[in-house]
């Protein structure tokens, strides 16, 4: 198998149909690159999202209000209402399930103008009202300082815990802005931490762009009542979200006197359901990755067979030689066998390299591109697997044995005799 | 060296078969001259390929060297193939990416013999041959005549005990022919047996020992001594 002589013989089999050869390698080749680029296109995706929202409780749900969406017991469809502070304690005492329950208020940045203060500098940011379980809900890496506490709902202190942006743009790199202030929107709050997203998923603004404002204190210095414009919750280990998510809108609705049909009223997010539907998304790419990678692949293969055919035909004469001379069927069965495999697996080989080349080539323009800090894209590192590169190179020599089969076993029906006959 | 005993072969033909050896009897010693003669279609091809081991027969017996040559499967063909035969064809059949060197060490390659070594050995064999400036030639480059005997340096160089040669002169001129068939006397004289098919009178009367076949048999056999005869009464034909 490693005697040179062989491989002389393959090259010189191959070296002189240089057109024919290069053809179809070229088939082989184009599989195994398209394979490669589409998984590792395919995984880029994949990690680009899953990055994004690994972090996030996936057993959590967000609630809104809307206007009514049908007319209940009087009131007319499309009545304005909205949940409030006694919600969440009632949902607490009503759902055992619920493991984290916290309510968020906003207020955006509409109405123009720059909202926040200090000295020379000004900015525009979201406002958000939070409880300390929301991090747990939604987590943030603290990159300095601490985040709300229950002291800080108690007092309805005047501090704030300020995303990675607002630092930047509100503070010097080298300042610690712990223990200042900030003035928002006419009122002095205490900076008392610095935090960075750990999900793209933004709900109200990203919070690298946000400043949260303890609960208690959002509902007084903006004067909101008791209203609540925004929940989330997460369900205890072992209960789907999805029948708390339930539970919390009948309970609601029935609260607030809203039809229990309308579905616009109460507005949710299920991130369980969300992933489930990211995971059979991805699901969904590879196998069409793998269909469409490896229906290119049999083409070059079948290529490769219905190539060496051609060959097999045209040498008729020569094997017959080499077999009136000596050569028994086995020398000329593994010289073709030989010949298919070295064709389907040096292209193959050479596809696969510049596939995994170019996903490599991606990665560092990606990596080096200047992407602000933060400015996470929905594609990372896009890859192929050490075991998905070995496999199909395992498929390709399995590939190239293949196509070398039928073409050997016509060279094995041919009989010196036969390919002797004069025409 | 060649004992045949009532052999048959026909040709299956769809629903026709075609009977082309009809209970053959034929002996040939070792370092014997022979060639075959008969009409076309008399089936000399079809002898010289079961002997050969090319093809097989329906009936009767062949020993080969004493070797009971029957049905046997593609590999043992090939081995005694490679190593009591040589085979000199007609239209030559060389491998046309090979050049002359490289064809002729071919059998040695079978016989895993190193590529060194055996261009070495090729390269004598050419040069007994008078082909030694052509050794890097591809057989397109060739002249019939020297085709012809780069495919004898290819039969020879297995050191076989039989040369079979299937109308070897048939695609040479006269002069060429002549040539050859000095050749293929001279390999005789070493010792080898050589077996030849031919059609033309002046071949067939410089072998030692000559078979005609007709209908399937052997019709006549013409030996040394009356080759004188023999010559004398095809010229009077
Ligand atoms: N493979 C085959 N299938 C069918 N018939 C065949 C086959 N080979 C030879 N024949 C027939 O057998 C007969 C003998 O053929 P063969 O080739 O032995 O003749 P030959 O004596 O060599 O003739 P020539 O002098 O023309 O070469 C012919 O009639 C030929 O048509
Ligand atoms: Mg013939």
């Amino acid at each position: 198998m490693f005697d040179l002589d062989r491989w002389n013989e393959i090259w010189n089999a191959l070296a002189k149909n240089k057109v024919r050869s290069l053809l179809t390698a070229f088939g082989v080749f184009w599989g195994i690159f398209m394979l490669i680029v589409m998984a590792g296109a395919g995984k880029g995706l994949q990690n680009g999202v899953t990055q994004g929202t690994a972090k996030f409780a996936a057993n959590s749900a967000f609630f809104w209000s809307e206007q009514t969406g049908e007319p209940y017991k009087g009131f007319k469809r499309g009545r304005y209402w909205h949940m409030d502070s006694e919600d969440i304690q009632f949902l607490k005492d009503n759902i055992p399930e619920i493991e984290y329950i916290t309510p968020r208020n906003f207020t955006g940045r509409w109405g123009g103008g720059s909202n926040v203060i200090r000295g020379k500098k000004n900015g525009s940011f979201n406002v958000k009202g939070d409880y300390p379980d929301y991090i747990k809900i939604d987590p943030a890496t603290i990159l300095n300082g601490r985040w709300i506490n229950e002291l800080d709902i108690r007092d309805k202190r005047k501090v704030c815990v300020i995303g990675e942006k607002v630092f930047e743009s509100m503070f010097d790199p080298k300042e610690n802005p712990i223990g200042e202030y900030l003035k928002i929107s006419g009122v002095y709050y205490q900076v008392i931490g610095v935090v960075r997203a750990e999900t793209t998923i933004n709900i109200n603004g990203r919070t690298e762009e946000s400043i949260c404002l303890p609960f208690t204190t959002m509902l007084q210095t903006y004067n909101m009542g008791n209203t609540v414009n925004f929940m989330a919750i997460t369900a205890k280990r072992g209960v789907p979200v999805s029948i708390v998510e339930e539970r919390v809108k009948e309970l609601i609705k029935k609260k607030h006197v809203i039809a229990p049909e309308d579905l616009q009223a109460l507005n949710s997010v299920n991130i369980e359901k969300e992933f489930e539907q990211m995971n059979g998304l991805f699901l969904g790419i590879q196998i069409l990755t793998w269909i469409v990678g490896i229906g290119t692949l049999l083409a070059g293969v079948i290529g490769v067979s219905n190539i060496m055919l051609v060959i097999i035909k045209e040498r008729t004469k020569e094997i017959g030689v080499q077999r009136a001379i000596g050569a028994t069927p086995r020398m000329i069965i593994s010289q073709i066998m030989l010949e298919s495999v070295v064709l389907t697996t040096v292209s193959g080989y050479l596809g696969l390299s510049i596939g995994v080349g170019l996903l490599e080539l991606v990665n560092k323009v990606m990596e080096n591109s200047p992407t602000p800090t933060n400015d996470r894209v929905f594609f990372t590192n896009p890859s192929v697997s050490l075991t998905v590169a070995l496999s199909s190179l395992f498929v390709l020599v399995l590939a190239g044995l293949l196509a070398g089969l039928i073409p050997a076993s016509r060279a094995m029906q041919i009989k010196p005799i036969d390919a002797l006959r004069e025409e | 060296m060649i004992q045949i005993r009532d052999l048959h072969k026909s040709y299956e033909m769809g629903h026709n078969s075609l009977h082309v050896l009809k209970g053959l009897h034929l002996d040939i010693e070792e370092g014997e001259f022979v060639s075959i003669m008969g009409s076309s279609g008399s089936g000399k091809s079809t002898l010289l390929n079961i002997l050969g081991i090319l093809d097989d027969y329906d009936r009767g017996t062949y020993y080969l060297g004493g070797k009971l040559i029957q049905g046997l499967n593609e590999t043992k063909a090939a081995l005694t193939r490679n190593e009591m035969i040589g085979f000199i064809f007609q239209s030559f059949n060389l491998i046309s990416f090979k050049n002359a060197m490289e064809n002729v060490a071919l059998p040695l390659y079978y016989q895993k013999i190193s590529r060194k070594k055996r261009n070495q050995i090729a390269l004598e064999y050419l040069d007994r041959l008078g082909l030694k400036e052509w050794a890097h030639h591809l057989p397109s480059e060739l002249s019939g005549g020297q085709k012809q005997r780069v495919a004898i340096a290819r039969a020879l160089i297995s050191q076989p005990r039989i040369i079979l040669a299937d109308e070897p002169t048939g695609a040479l001129d006269s002069a060429t022919s002549l040539e050859v068939m000095e050749i293929l006397k001279e390999i005789n004289d070493q010792g080898k047996t050589v077996i030849l098919v031919t059609h033309e009178h002046d071949i067939a009367a410089m072998t030692k020992k000559i078979i005609k076949l007709k209908d399937g048999v052997i019709e006549e056999v013409i030996k040394n001594g009356e080759l004188l005869a023999f010559k004398n009464r095809v010229s009077t034909e």
